[in-house]
């Protein structure tokens, strides 16, 4: 028989763990999502992620040894992704008639996150490549540190704006959009979509379909928009 | 099950090889996403064959973003001195951007008269 510090450091290294501890530590921050009467500030992904980067700060596990277990989780970002094309498919009629709206929320949503990310970070001081880097934090990930690398920022500090942008989309938008008495769906989910990205497209499925379908436009057509336009709203303003 | 799995898969690659061979910004999936919905106009039986399988992914959306969120967590250091400005900028910014994105749509969709 093997002692317990054995199976510990086999355990440790395999990815059978850290996959069970990623989907464990979901299912509690879905339980508990759903137990407070669905809140928003209740997230799931962040419920998770505190109690995951706690698990590995106390057992002093790298972060490279968890993602060798959560990677199979994280792959499936792609398909999923891919899979957005269901939603949009059924909300196609919805979409050929709110074309002008989408347009014209995409524009203003998508200046309106790149200057003011900017103005209020400069207000504050904020210089250099630390500043640069928050011009793309609304976009898809993959977008975004492509963009941040083109004008100068750092790509692994807009890997971290990027994700909390997104948690921070998912817990506001809901009262947020309350209290400005918004109770079109589109609006909703395409606004949050621009916005938050992934994120808050995650959440928005969560509340309603066409909100979700709403969000994945928005974020795909903010993808391209903002890295046509964070390069020359810099070279413009900075 | 398995053939609709495969069927998103094979639309990610198709998309990752269009994005890398053309050196396009755009990332794989999205691209995959749009050969897709394209696939469907085409061939509207394989939307309804696809509809359970896409649905069952997109319904724990947020759970494959749990991995990434982990990752950040070691690198909240990168904020640095900066880390309160730059908090507030995000919080700030992602409101400011979702409240008036959401105006935008609505007063323009009453302006054309869209249907909702």
């Amino acid at each position: 028989m093997n002692s317990l510090p054995e199976i510990w450091t086999y355990l440790a290294r395999e990815p059978l763990l850290w996959l069970t501890a990623t989907l464990v530590a979901y299912a509690v921050g879905d339980a508990l999502f759903r137990l407070s009467g669905r809140k928003p500030f209740v997230n799931p992904v962040l419920i998770a992620v505190i109690l995951l980067a706690s698990l590995l700060w106390v057992a002093r596990v790298p972060y490279t040894t968890y993602f060798e277990g959560a990677k199979f989780v994280h792959f499936m970002l792609g398909p999923a992704t891919v899979a957005l094309a269901a939603p949009l498919y059924a909300n196609l009629g919805k979409i050929r008639a709110s074309a002008i709206p989408m347009i014209g929320a995409l524009v203003a949503g998508s200046v309106t996150a790149i200057l003011s990310a900017l103005g209020i970070a400069y207000a504050m001081g904020v210089r250099g490549e630390v500043l640069l880097s928050l011009a793309p934090k609304s976009v898809t990930a993959p977008v975004a540190l492509g963009v941040s690398e083109a004008i100068g920022g750092s790509p692994t500090l807009t890997a971290v704006l990027v994700i909390l942008t997104g948690i921070m989309g998912a817990v506001m938008a809901t009262p947020l959009l309350n209290l400005l008495g918004i109770k079109n769906w589109q609006a909703r989910g395409f606004a949050v979509g621009v916005a938050s990205h992934g994120i808050g497209t995650a959440r928005a499925f969560q509340v309603n379909e066409t909100a979700g379908a709403f969000a994945g436009i928005g974020m795909g057509l903010n993808a391209v928009l903002t890295a046509i336009i964070a390069p020359i709203i810099v070279r413009l303003f900075l | 099950m398995i053939v609709h799995l495969a069927t998103l898969l094979a639309f990610q690659l198709a998309g990752e090889t269009l994005s890398r061979g053309l050196g396009l910004i755009i990332p794989g999936p999205v691209i995959g996403m749009v050969l897709l919905l394209v696939f469907f106009i085409v061939a509207p039986r394989a939307a309804v064959a696809i509809q359970p399988t896409a649905q069952g992914l997109l319904s724990h959306l947020s759970l494959l973003f749990v991995p990434a969120g982990v990752g950040i967590v070691a690198h909240l250091d990168k904020l640095g001195e900066d880390g309160l400005a730059i908090l507030l900028a995000l919080a700030g910014s992602t409101a400011l951007a979702i409240a008036v994105g959401a105006l935008v749509f609505v007063g323009l969709a009453r302006l054309v008269g869209a249907r909702e």
